[in-house]
């Protein structure tokens, strides 16, 4: 990324996915019945700075569409369209398109026009403005380019009005005290152009106070006059009062000046754009006799030695790629003499003696603000970095491997035997604890507000509501909720396959919502928040809840299930997350694309998170995610089993205990329940689970570990022993193996040895499912 | 000639390219991401020309203009308007509250140079 543009580049893309960001807030704020002019303020902020930014970079597409988005919300700035939720709706969808757009642009990609070019039209055709190919042709995008190698080429501004429109107010040349200062340059090497040139031009120049006003100042004009040519300026100060009568701040001088110049008029009129209209202009090609006047001005010793004190102070004005000017002045009589009026602070800096090409204000400037001036002043307030992904990831990466160091070096100091109290313990002890403490902090700088994610729900429920006809309407809760990047990255499949699910499959049709006493209005709500270091998002909808019946059916139907099965209600809620299953009588166009919830249910087991589901029959269903904080180390036990050192993850752990004879009881051969405070939990064998041995006779005298599921059941896992309870670097397994059932990753312990991460409710869901919905064992071979 | 100038604009984008652009140039860049930060900078440098973007939250671009014509000392700096439109009526609004001149977005780094010598030397 050494160069530049590109930085900056990528940095606008970052800026819009922002600025797409506020625009959806805004919107919705609108949507919600906000009229504060600041609301829709944002919104036109939003539009103008992407369009603005993609201008500078060329990309049309964006540039196009931004335009007309912006053209319509200038209509509702400006009170002139009263947006109705309808209108609202629409944009929404623009800025839905706007964010498209935005990264096609960004990933080299197109937006099908059949897909902008409707949205448009009923754009223009709500807000009420005419197609407006002139205002398109108005904003033509430019792509930047940085050569500065000539000091740029000339400006192309747009046509000025025309000047001979103007009072021709200028005051006769004839008898005037006159000042010439022919600037003694040669010509400039830029590209003549194409235009009709001439040898140059007359200009006059009278400007009204308004000039002054504005921050104008006549000597940089004359300066920019020179970039195009040879100039000699004459001076008018005739209508200068006398002292005692001079109003300080207001201009008396006008001036005209010759340019030698190949360049065109339009080159000359450039000049004073910033100044038509405050000024008396008037510009005329030279014509034979006006060519005539610079040769007629020659030199006398008088102006020679003006010369000398001119030149020094001329000298640092000229740019330094051209030779320094060289100003002659004229003097002529005067009725009011030039010298002391130039030491006075009138309105003009520009002062008809032979300081006229002094850097006035400049001097000024600099006397007064040296001491003042600070370096490094602060030019942000917020102090952000912005950081390469990679870098962070390389940190967490080291942090992961400062952690299984540390949890080496304990090893070894346990070894070796050294008490608990002593230096080096001690020490370790301090440094377990700020390996914790980085290990945190790395993971917060991961960590991003999970609301750019619940924004894109926003537009799934738009358009999904739009296709199956309903109407709907999100609301979130938590967006500032923070969650691993990356975990927000995959989070994005699953989570819009759940709203559509909602959308389509959780939520009734209007008319149904009416007849059951609802609102025409479907809600899904998305909410996310902390929960015992855990992130929990939940999608519910308030439509009419899982119809366990046909469920049921359908699992029967598809043989998922025997047909005199015993399930209780969240059994068969969870049906739904088997492989295969869909109620929809018919495929709609939503669900139909391959995906079903046991796809949402592994992708979100991938990210070491588990789904439940619970749902009221006419009140709505809500799935739940839970997800670990962060996917590069978690807490965990390490326990023995069959010789395999395992780490089961510490937050699925509600308690450990020793079994003895009274809480054991055998239902079966193979199966046994364990009595714990009066409820009975199955027991299962890790080892024989994991297939790493049979399953044993005698639990009695056994460890086992009460696993909590997220759906409140629970499960006794049998252990042969627990080592230890410490942090462990996750290392994923997917990429080599794929998923494994009753895994959830490995890690590195500190004698350097691997060992399996559980994923404990994946496998207390296998054996579940085995005993009870009879799923074919996927057995692990150790 | 080297300037010193203050840009003051709310897209980072716009900021980080003109940025660019003037630092290329030569030019001693500051920036402020609104008329109010603007204003706070103000107090600390004295720059020979100002650059503003018109749409911005908390002070617009007028608002910042009116402001900084209001103070005696910062009266005369030279204040260029950053738009996308060159409608005459902008330009007409920008003259109204004390602007210099105007600069179209997406400028062209020569032009702006341009435009920047036209009114601060």
């Amino acid at each position: 990324m050494s160069d530049p543009m590109a930085e900056i580049r990528a940095s606008f893309f970052i800026e819009c996915e922002e600025l797409l960001e506020s625009l959806q807030d805004g919107l919705q704020l609108m949507d919600d019945g906000d009229t504060d002019p600041e609301t829709i303020n944002i919104v036109f902020r939003a539009v103008h700075s992407i369009k603005g930014g993609a201008g500078a970079f060329g990309l049309d597409d964006l540039v196009r569409f931004a335009h007309r988005f912006e053209t319509a919300m200038d209509e509702v700035r400006a009170g002139r369209f009263h947006p109705d939720g309808e209108a609202i709706r629409l944009f929404f969808a623009c800025a839905d398109i706007l964010g498209d757009l935005v990264r096609a642009a960004r990933d080299d990609d197109q937006v099908d026009d059949g897909i902008t070019g409707p949205v448009l039209e009923k754009l223009d055709k709500l807000v009420g403005i005419e197609e407006e190919e002139e205002e398109d042709l108005d904003f033509t995008p430019a792509t930047l380019s940085l050569d500065f190698g000539d000091g740029g080429g000339l400006p192309d501004l747009p046509d000025l009005p025309d000047l001979s429109a103007l009072p021709d107010a200028a005051p006769s040349v004839e008898g005037l005290p006159s000042l010439d200062l022919p600037a003694d340059l040669p010509a400039l090497t830029a590209e003549p152009l194409a235009e009709t040139t001439t040898k140059g031009f007359t200009v006059h120049f009278k400007p009204e106070n308004a000039l002054y006003a504005s921050g104008n100042e006549p000597l940089y004009l004359f300066r920019a006059l020179r970039d195009l040519g040879d100039i000699s300026v004459t001076c008018h100060c005739g209508d200068l009062p006398n002292l005692d009568q001079l109003d300080p701040d207001t201009g008396h001088l006008s001036w005209d000046v010759t340019v030698h110049t190949e360049e065109s008029e339009q080159s000359v009129r450039e000049v004073f754009e910033f100044v038509d209209g405050l000024c008396v202009l008037e510009i005329k090609p030279i014509t034979g006799a006006a060519a005539m006047i610079a040769p007629a001005l020659a030199p006398t010793p008088a102006v020679e030695k003006a010369v000398e004190t001119a030149a020094p102070e001329a000298a640092p004005i000229a740019p330094p790629q051209k030779p320094a000017a060289a100003i002659e002045v004229v003097s002529a009589p005067a009725p009011t003499p030039p010298a002391p009026v130039a030491k006075l602070p009138v309105a003009s800096p520009v002062n008809s003696d032979d300081d006229t090409l002094d850097e006035a204000p400049k001097d000024e400037k600099s006397g007064s603000s040296a001491p003042v001036k600070a370096t490094g002043t602060p030019t942000q307030p917020r102090a952000t970095v912005r950081v390469d992904l990679e870098r962070i990831d390389r940190l967490v990466n080291l942090v992961g491997e400062l952690v299984i160091n540390q949890a080496m070096l304990s090893q070894s100091v346990t070894e070796a035997g050294l008490p608990p109290n002593s230096p080096v313990s001690t020490g370790l002890e301090e440094f377990l604890q700020l390996t914790r403490d980085i290990q945190e902090s790395v993971m917060m700088i991961r960590a991003q507000p999970i609301k750019s994610l619940f924004q894109r729900m926003g537009r799934i429920v738009r358009e999904s509501s739009a296709s199956v006809g309903k109407e709907v309407r999100l609301y979130t809760d938590g967006e500032n909720t923070e969650v691993d990047k990356t975990v927000i990255e995959r989070l994005a499949d699953p989570l819009t396959h759940m709203i559509r699910n909602a959308v389509d499959h959780g939520l009734e049709s209007p008319e149904k919502r009416l007849e059951s006493g609802k609102s025409r209005e479907g809600h899904v709500t998305l909410t996310a928040q902390h929960r015992s270091g855990r992130i929990v998002i939940e999608v519910s909808d308030d439509g009419a809840g899982i119809n366990r019946e046909r469920v049921k059916q359908k699992a029967i139907e598809k043989e998922l299930i025997p047909a005199d099965a015993q399930l209780s209600d969240s059994d068969i809620d969870n049906l739904l997350f088997l492989p295969g299953f869909s109620t929809a009588a018919e495929i709609s166009n939503l669900s139909g694309r391959g995906v079903g919830m046991d796809v949402v249910k592994s992708s979100i087991q991938a990210l070491g998170g588990r789904i439940s589901i619970t749902s009221q029959e006419g009140k709505g269903t809500t799935f739940s995610i839970s997800l670990p904080l962060t996917l590069a180390v978690l807490d965990g036990m390490v326990v023995r089993v069959a010789d395999e050192t395992l780490v089961v993850p510490l937050n699925a752990i509600l308690e450990t205990l020793t079994l003895t004879d009274n809480d054991l009881k055998a239902l079966g051969p193979e199966t046994h329940v364990v009595q714990i405070r009066g409820g009975f939990v199955p027991l299962l064998d890790l080892g024989a689970e994991l297939g790493y041995r049979q399953p044993q006779d005698s639990y009695v005298g056994g460890i086992v570990l009460l696993i909590g599921q997220e759906d409140g059941n629970r499960a006794a896992l049998a252990v042969d022993a627990i080592e230890d309870q410490r942090q462990v670097v996750i290392k994923g397994l997917e990429g080599s193996y794929g998923r494994v059932p009753g895994i959830a990753a490995a890690t590195i312990l500190g004698d350097g040895q691997i060992a399996l991460i559980l994923d404990p409710t994946d496998l207390v869901g296998q054996a579940s499912g085995r005993t009870r919905i009879r799923q074919p064992q996927q057995a692990l071979v150790g | 000639m080297s300037l010193e100038v203050l840009a003051v604009d709310d897209s980072r984008t716009m900021r980080d390219m003109l940025n660019l652009a003037l630092s290329s140039a030569g030019f001693t860049a500051h920036l402020a991401e609104d008329g109010v930060h603007g204003l706070e900078v103000l107090e600390d440098i004295e720059p020979d020309v100002i650059i503003t973007d018109i749409n911005m939250p908390r002070m617009d671009g007028f608002g910042f203009i009116d402001a900084v014509r209001a103070e005696s000392k910062w009266s005369r700096i030279p204040i260029l308007v950053l738009t996308t439109e060159s409608a005459d009526e902008l330009k007409a609004k920008a003259r109204a509250a004390g602007a210099t001149g105007w600069i179209v977005k997406p400028f062209d780094p020569a032009k702006l140079v341009k435009a920047l010598q036209m009114v601060a030397g």
